[in-house]
């Protein structure tokens, strides 16, 4: 599906529209799209099938390590993380965490 | 030579057609296996990766990862641009393709009601960050302004500006919550259904401001200019009045929103199958349906497993 530029995905200026020019250009080339938000979908999202199988992410505690693989990642190869609660993959939300 | 599984990454009807030269995991070819009207896009897979242990290990292994994650959503993007599509969720290995057949068969009419639920609709990524510096500036006040009496006393008085920058702190939040719950509301009056994905963590969105929101939604062909819309509005009144006081001056919009997509709908085809046939949805009030809104805040320990989304 190709759509156009709606003008209501424009960020004000200054801003860096990161989803808002993806969304814009239509599809997402897989390359281009944030892991993290990949792995909301992939993790999250989905038919989950559970027996018969060899594996599935229903059988291991998946969301749980991957995360915090690339949380370890980001913070080891990434600028300094900005946060600096201790890395608590998907369960307290901002609002949940300290003062 | 290892022994070989089937990894699953999509079902669609059988007259889809992904297109020739379609790869997936490890770079190897994807086909389709169809029965009773569906196809399952599926490619082989070493076991020896994606076998129980080696996973587990691999999956520490954040470049492995990603590749089998953008493998996966490349092949997902792939039939769904082709059809109606539910993609599987990742990592989804099968010993044969006689099980993947089994599965089709067994589950045709689920399988048909997600895909005929889907259409060509298309899934919509919408995120909403709130800036507690511009959010106080726009509320108006500093913090502890709200005190009263400050004791004369350092050490009480300390105490004080604390619990009362605390109470600011918590306030300003439950404003940014309230209109992201609002926010919500209003893009599931624009979609067929909505909903709520638990806040990233701001190491790996890499922002430090909070995200009150991180919604999909599954919009009909032809509406994203209304969620565009509704996105706009809302990172627009903001501006004009910082949560619930303070209305009327302009100031700094504190509510970033992001749109991603169009997805393929991952977060509308969480069917859980097995052999209880359970509908685990139901029940489960915090969920969106039917582009009713879903209020609360996510709460911890969910959604590690597919439920929700598709009735």
């Amino acid at each position: 599906m190709t759509i156009e530029r709606p003008a209501a995905l424009e960020k004000r200026a200054g801003d860096v529209p990161r989803g808002a020019a993806l969304a814009a250009e239509g599809r997402l080339p897989a390359e281009r799209v944030a892991l993290v938000d990949l792995l909301d979908r992939l993790l999250a999202g989905g038919v989950v099938v559970t027996g018969d199988l060899v594996i599935s992410i229903a059988d291991i505690d998946l969301v749980r390590i991957s995360l915090r693989a690339l949380i370890a990642s980001v913070r080891t190869a990434g600028p300094p993380a900005t946060s600096p609660s201790e890395p608590s993959p998907w369960e307290p939300g901002p609002w949940e965490s300290g003062p | 030579m290892t022994d070989s599984g089937v990894y699953m990454y999509a079902v669609a009807r059988d007259d889809s057609d992904a297109g020739p030269d379609l790869r997936g995991v490890l770079d190897v070819p994807v086909h389709k296996v169809s029965r009773a009207g569906l196809a399952a896009y599926v490619s082989e897979v070493p076991l020896d990766q994606f076998g129980e242990e080696p996973l587990t290990r691999l999956l520490e292994d954040l470049d492995w990862v990603g590749e089998v994650a953008r493998a996966h959503h490349r092949v997902v993007e792939a039939v769904a641009g082709a059809g109606p599509a539910a993609p599987v969720r990742l990592v989804t290995v099968y010993g044969g393709e006689d099980q993947v057949c089994d599965l089709l068969e067994r589950r045709h009419d689920d399988f048909e009601e997600v895909l005929t639920r889907v259409g060509d609709r298309k899934e919509w990524g919408v995120k909403a960050y709130a800036d507690p510096a511009a959010l106080q500036r726009t509320a108006g006040g500093e913090p502890g302004t709200e005190t009263g009496a400050v004791s004369e006393r350092p050490g009480t008085a300390y105490l004080q500006r604390r619990s009362a920058g605390l109470r600011d702190r918590d306030r300003l939040r439950k404003q940014a919550v309230a209109w992201a719950e609002r926010l919500h509301a209003a893009l599931c009056e624009v979609a067929v259904a909505g909903r709520r994905h638990r806040p990233q963590d701001p190491s790996l969105s890499g922002r430090d401001d909070w995200m009150v929101l991180n919604g999909a939604y599954l919009v009909d062909g032809g509406r994203e200019r209304e969620l565009a819309a509704v996105v706009a509005a809302f990172a627009k009144m903001s501006a004009l009045a910082g949560g619930d006081v303070g209305g009327g001056k302009e100031a700094a919009p504190w509510l970033d929103v992001e749109v991603t997509g169009p997805w393929a709908p991952y977060s509308f085809t969480s069917l859980e199958l097995d052999r209880d046939h359970v509908r685990p949805e139901q029940g489960r009030p915090e969920r969106g349906e039917h582009g009713r809104p879903e209020r609360g805040e996510p709460r911890r320990g969910e959604e590690r497993r597919g439920d929700g989304g598709v009735r």
